[in-house]
């Protein structure tokens, strides 16, 4: 076990550096100058330009740069951004605002999912089973970014019962609750849509009939034997939900104004600070990818089958 | 945006293709029978069409704007109203297709390409070529979609006169390079499933070159699972391109397209939300179709789900 | 964001004082506020909408809202402007005098005081502009300095570009020649050439003294500045907030109501707005467009809202002839008619602009009306006319850019469909991705067609419409216009002593812009801003700021 963390650890190593390092060529080829939005609606003066970049390192070659800021990064130095704030210190104030979004997300996703799906699984081919597999189609069929200003419309412009957008850098939970409902909306659709064909496939499973004949009920034959096999595959979909989470969250928190992450990727593209956006994504990429280990590793907690052995 | 996709496709649904011949007719037989499968069928079919012949549904120009008749509502003469600059929004929606479908086509032909070969590539050869590949798909694959759609689209953005085919054409482009590892990680597991067969070992020991093994024994048994996901991301990369467009870096004027309308239409969205209602409207309902037609497909070849 | 970067920060606080008979700030005294009539509340503390400042906060280096309407309060200049009517009057000047506009004795007044405690003297006023000016301190104000005697040598060009590796030599001298200090409270300005309106442009933040604490540590002061003005800062909390607190021993006129004003940082104007309605936020100085629809904010905010014409002109420029030659001035006078100014402000801005009928905003002092004339009404026949006259375009289809970044999209998108619809020519309003991309774009001439431009005055001088914009060579002349017979007019209203007869050359300068139709006008700019039921006596200055000091709690 101890030997298979470490080898995916190990694993990651190249990952991370390859994914940096596309994503700092593209922030390196981004069009424009840093400097050219410092001075209002003037061009800066060259002596200001020449300053800038030179504190910036903006005149080296890629590689170079590359190099510098992965020296910093291993040491745990995530660099400042061009309003001279370390990135460590905004990053970790905004992990804390997008991770609660995500992780409420998720609990969307667990309980009116995993609900959703075990209801029209046991009860196949009845309504409610018809009403999850039509609403979820729905769901899944508007993009994200449609629901998140319709809901925000109704919730939050019409009938006033949330805030329409998130207030400040606080970013109170009860204020986050309708655009983790959104940012987890299709998700949610899909773990419904999982859970329930996983179940009905169990459900018809050898071992299920076994212990029907052998007088179990319905609810233990559900609960017990079944539900842990099905759940499985949709452990592994919300790890792997969780990166795309964090992506997605980009128009999640521009519709409804949230200081996440998404919302520091975004405005570190459009003022071309490209520590900003590189330490965040680099950030984002690791926490991703642990995720997936720690998804792995659950895995075979929960299938004994699957060893790390 | 595209995991969804690979987790949604049963895994085990390889184990069963094992005469491919059989098994298609066998899909085609039971896609026959769906209701589910005609109705995309027809959906999709509406939309192709307005795609090529936008006139065929509407006469009016969707590029005239009369600044002097903005934001009225839906009315005889234009039957979605008017939005903000004074376009028809019927026309306007009509013509909003087109974008749409040839995203969500091309980028999902380029990806079923790339990745397959990738996936193909790597499984069969295995060694260093594997272990190179399957590093790079794993690069690719930690960058979300959207994260890496919006980085590159802001690197490169659309020059004073780019024509429309370069401007679709480069968001096609986007999605292919970040959405490419679903299919090559699918491609490869089938066909590291698909290798170990007799029939197979038995062509390499009668000698057959690696590329006639590839297309004779392996492509016609690993494609199936690829094209059913490639069915799924169809409604994905349309849901991508809205986005893209949406946050005001995807597709750009002239193209008209409905997530640069439904972006277009926030503003309004207090006072007058009829503009925005009819070109989510119509997104919805062409993700829909593609994504209905996608559950058909894999239903038709997925056998445990009969 | 970006968008709402201004040209300039912005000077002058308020002087709400000026309208009230010698405010003292006792709460005793009416306060001079005709609508209500009641007396302000002294005291309390308000949160008002910021945003986060692109540069540290040093006055020379500050050209942005953001961190210009912090400064703006935070220190006090020679002069300040009138609340009302953007006159200048003197703050820390006692007077400033010259006889030919070329020499000016500036004498100051004796007990203003920086935060510190220290006195404010004439050399805190030259040290700090020598400090500015110097190239090598990469100042973004110090273009203001340009027309003082000496300014010259204190740049140094950089052989082989910024890029290259050759570092730029050191300037010849570190101080400006025409600047003397005489003793403590008395200095001398000397000019290169004639300025009339020197004394207008000294309320700009750029010209505010510096404590010696600046020049101790000049990386660091940013962090927490210190000025002589009415509020001085307490805490910078960076991306949150910026506190300012009431400083006691200010000795203007302009004292502010308020104990505390905290300027929280937004990112978005519509959350400030949302706050504002929900009560958590007490001013916002930007209404978004979604409340302007059908005039949507005064019903969300029944008398808490104020909209007043700016010093800000809106127009669009062509590329120059080298880059791009399909757009002469006869051509450029036809796209101006196939516009219908009207219908697009209220359409797009619902009526939130004035049509512009020349190139200088009406709120400042030597404003003319009308000097476009027939050039700048809509007229589809008249320019059709006009377009065949000029030998028709020649170019293809038009082009106007503008940066996506900021809510330009929809007026562009109008504006184009104007000039289709009218010529018959196409049009196609072309996004930028952003603000930096596209001031580099049109500064390295690689801008076709047309782009618009905006213009926020930097101090309330009908001047500032033309010399930046138009003069050969000038800093934001982004259609690299030229013409000896306007530099002429603008060296001779320079030179004139007598205001009325300053205003009126210049008035003769920019009909000389009108014949060559050197940019289109577009329209003038209001701004329009909300408040809490909290406060009261919220004004706006002609730059568009809301008048921190006179606000006050109800």
């Amino acid at each position: 076990m101890g030997k298979y963390i470490v080898r995916r650890i190990l694993q990651m190593i190249p990952v991370v550096l390859g994914a940096t390092f596309i994503i700092f060529a593209m922030v390196f080829a981004l069009p424009g100058d840093p400097t050219a939005g410092k001075c209002g609606d003037r061009p800066c003066s060259p002596e200001y330009v020449a300053a800038f970049r030179e504190e910036h390192n903006l005149n080296d070659p890629l590689p170079v740069q590359y190099g510098k800021y992965l020296g910093k990064f291993v040491q745990g130095d995530l660099g400042t951004n061009y309003y001279g704030i370390p990135v460590k210190e905004d990053l970790a104030k905004r992990y804390t605002i997008t991770g609660r979004l995500a992780l409420m997300a998720i609990v969307f996703e667990i309980v009116i999912g995993i609900l959703a799906g075990v209801l029209a699984g046991v009860r196949k081919g009845r309504f409610i089973d018809n009403l999850v597999t039509v609403s979820t189609l729905f769901v899944i069929s508007i993009p994200v970014f449609v629901i998140g200003v319709l809901l925000q419309y109704q919730f939050g412009i019409k009938w006033g019962l949330v805030p329409a957008t998130v207030p400040s850098l606080e970013a109170p939970t009860s204020s986050l609750i309708l655009p983790a409902f959104v940012l987890g909306s299709i998700s949610i659709a899909y773990v419904a849509r999982l859970t329930r064909t996983n179940l009905v496939e169990n459900l018809r499973a050898d071992y299920v009939r076994t212990a029907v004949a052998k007088g179990l009920t319905k609810r233990r034959a559900v609960g017990v034997h079944t539900l842990r096999n099905s759940l499985i595959p949709v452990v592994t979909y919300i790890g792997a939900d969780f990166g795309g989470l964090l992506g997605g969250a980009i128009v999640t928190e521009r519709i409804f104004n949230i200081q996440g992450v998404g919302g520091y990727i975004w405005k570190g593209i459009n003022s071309r600070d490209g520590v900003a956006v590189v330490s965040t994504v680099t950030v984002l990429v690791i926490v991703y990818l642990l995720v997936n280990l720690l998804v792995d590793l659950l895995y075979g907690v929960l299938d004994p089958r699957i060893s790390h052995e | 945006m595209s995991e969804p996709i690979a987790a949604g496709f049963s895994p085990g649904a390889t184990d069963d293709v094992d005469e491919a011949r059989s098994l298609s007719q066998d899909a085609w037989r039971s896609l026959r029978k769906s209701t589910m499968f005609w109705v995309s069928v027809g959906l999709i079919g509406v939309f192709v069409l307005m795609a090529i012949w936008p006139s065929l549904f509407t006469q009016t120009d969707p590029t005239f704007g009369d600044i002097n008749n903005v934001r009225a509502k839906p009315n005889a003469d234009a039957w979605f109203g008017t939005d903000t600059q004074g376009y028809d929004i019927f026309a306007r929606t009509i013509y909003g297709a087109r974008a749409s479908i040839i995203v969500g086509l091309a980028a999902s032909l380029t990806t079923l390409l790339l990745g397959g070969v990738i996936g193909v590539l790597a499984g069969f050869y295995g060694g260093w070529l594997d272990a190179l590949f399957s590093r790079v798909t794993d690069i690719f694959y930690a960058i979300p979609l959207i994260l890496g759609g919006i980085l590159f689209m802001a690197s490169f953005p659309n020059g004073a006169n780019s024509n429309y085919f370069v401007v679709v054409g480069k968001v096609v482009l986007v999605l292919t390079v970040f959405g490419w590892t679903t299919i090559a990680r699918l491609m490869r597991s089938s066909v590291l499933q698909v290798k170990p067969n007799e029939y197979v070992l038995a062509a390499r020991a009668l000698g057959a070159s690696p590329w006639r093994i590839i297309k004779s024994h392996i492509l016609p048994n690993a494609l199936a699972p690829a094209i059913v996901v490639a069915t799924i991301n169809l409604g994905v990369f349309i849901v991508v391109e809205a986005t893209l467009s949406f946050l005001g870096i995807g597709l750009t004027p002239p193209a008209i397209s409905w997530g640069v309308a439904i972006s277009d239409a926030l503003v309004a969205v207090r006072t007058y939300p009829h503009i925005l209602l009819f070109p989510s409207l119509f997104l919805s309902l062409a993700v829909l179709a593609f994504i209905l037609l996608g559950d058909a497909v894999r239903d038709a070849f997925d056998p445990k789900s009969r | 964001m970006r968008g709402t970067t201004r040209t300039v920060a912005v000077a002058g606080i308020s002087a709400a004082a000026l309208l009230l008979a010698g405010c003292g700030g006792g709460g005793n005294e009416d306060n001079g506020d005709t609508t209500t009539g009641t007396a302000a509340k002294t005291g309390g503390a308000i949160t008002v909408r910021g945003c986060n400042p692109e540069n540290p906060l040093v006055a020379g280096n500050t050209s942005e809202t953001c961190g210009g309407n912090v400064l703006d309060i935070v220190t006090a200049k020679l002069v300040e402007y009138n609340v009302e009517t953007a006159a200048p009057e003197n703050d820390i000047a006692e007077s400033i005098e010259t006889t030919d506009n070329q020499t000016f004795t500036v004498k100051l007044k004796k007990d203003y005081k920086f935060h510190d405690g220290t006195v404010v003297k004439a050399k805190n006023f030259v040290d700090a502009w020598n400090y500015t000016a110097y190239g090598p301190n990469a100042q973004q104000g110090s273009y203001f300095f340009e027309p003082i005697e000496g300014y010259a040598d204190l740049q140094s060009e950089d052989p082989d570009g910024a890029e290259g590796p050759v570092k730029a030599p050191e300037p010849k001298a570190k101080e400006m020649t025409g600047l003397k200090v005489v003793d403590d409270t008395t200095f001398t300005i000397k000019t290169a050439e004639k300025v009339s309106n020197l004394p207008v442009r000294l309320g700009y933040t750029a010209f505010a003294p510096q404590p010696d604490a600046f020049f101790a540590d000049p990386k660091t002061f940013g962090d927490k500045p210190i000025g002589a003005g009415p509020y001085k800062l307490d805490a910078w909390t960076k991306n949150a907030e910026i506190k300012l607190t009431k400083f006691a021993d200010y000795s203007g006129k302009t004292k502010g109501n308020l104990d505390t004003i905290t300027f929280k940082i937004y990112q978005d104007s519509n959350a400030a707005y949302a706050d504002v309605q929900a009560n958590q936020l007490d001013v916002t100085d930007e209404v978004p467009a979604s409340a302007q629809i059908d005039e949507k904010y005064k019903t969300d905010l029944p008398d808490r809202n104020l909209q007043k014409p700016v010093g800000v002109i809106q127009t669009i420029t062509t590329a120059p002839a080298k880059v791009d030659p399909n757009y002469g001035p006869e051509i450029r006078k036809a796209i101006s008619m196939a516009i219908n100014r009207e219908a697009i402000i209220k359409a797009i801005f619902n009526g939130t602009r004035e049509p512009a009928t020349g190139w200088v905003s009406p709120v400042v002092d030597g404003y003319k009306a009308d000097v476009c004339g027939e050039f700048c009404k809509f007229d589809p026949a008249k320019a059709k006319e006009q377009l065949a006259k000029a030998g028709g375009f020649k170019g293809g289809k038009m082009t106007l850019s503008y940066n996506a970044d900021a809510s330009h999209k929809e007026w562009t998108e109008a504006t184009c469909n104007s000039i289709k619809q009218a010529l018959g020519v196409d049009c196609v309003a072309t996004p930028v991705v952003d603000f930096s991309t596209f001031r580099t774009q049109i500064g390295e001439g690689k801008m076709k067609g047309m782009f618009r431009t905006g213009w926020q005055m930097d101090y309330p001088s009908i001047e500032n419409f033309l010399a930046p914009l138009y003069g050969t060579g000038a800093s934001s002349n982004d259609s690299e216009y030229s013409n000896p017979d306007f530099d002429a007019k603008l060296k001779e209203a320079a030179a004139a002593t007598d205001a009325a007869e300053s205003n009126k050359l210049y008035q003769e300068a920019e009909a000389i812009i009108a014949k060559d139709m050197v940019t289109i006008p577009l329209w003038y700019s209001t701004t329009t801003m909300g408040w809490s039921d909290k406060v009261t006596n919220v004004k706006v200055t002609p730059f568009g700021v809301p008048d921190y000091a006179s606000i006050s709690l109800k």
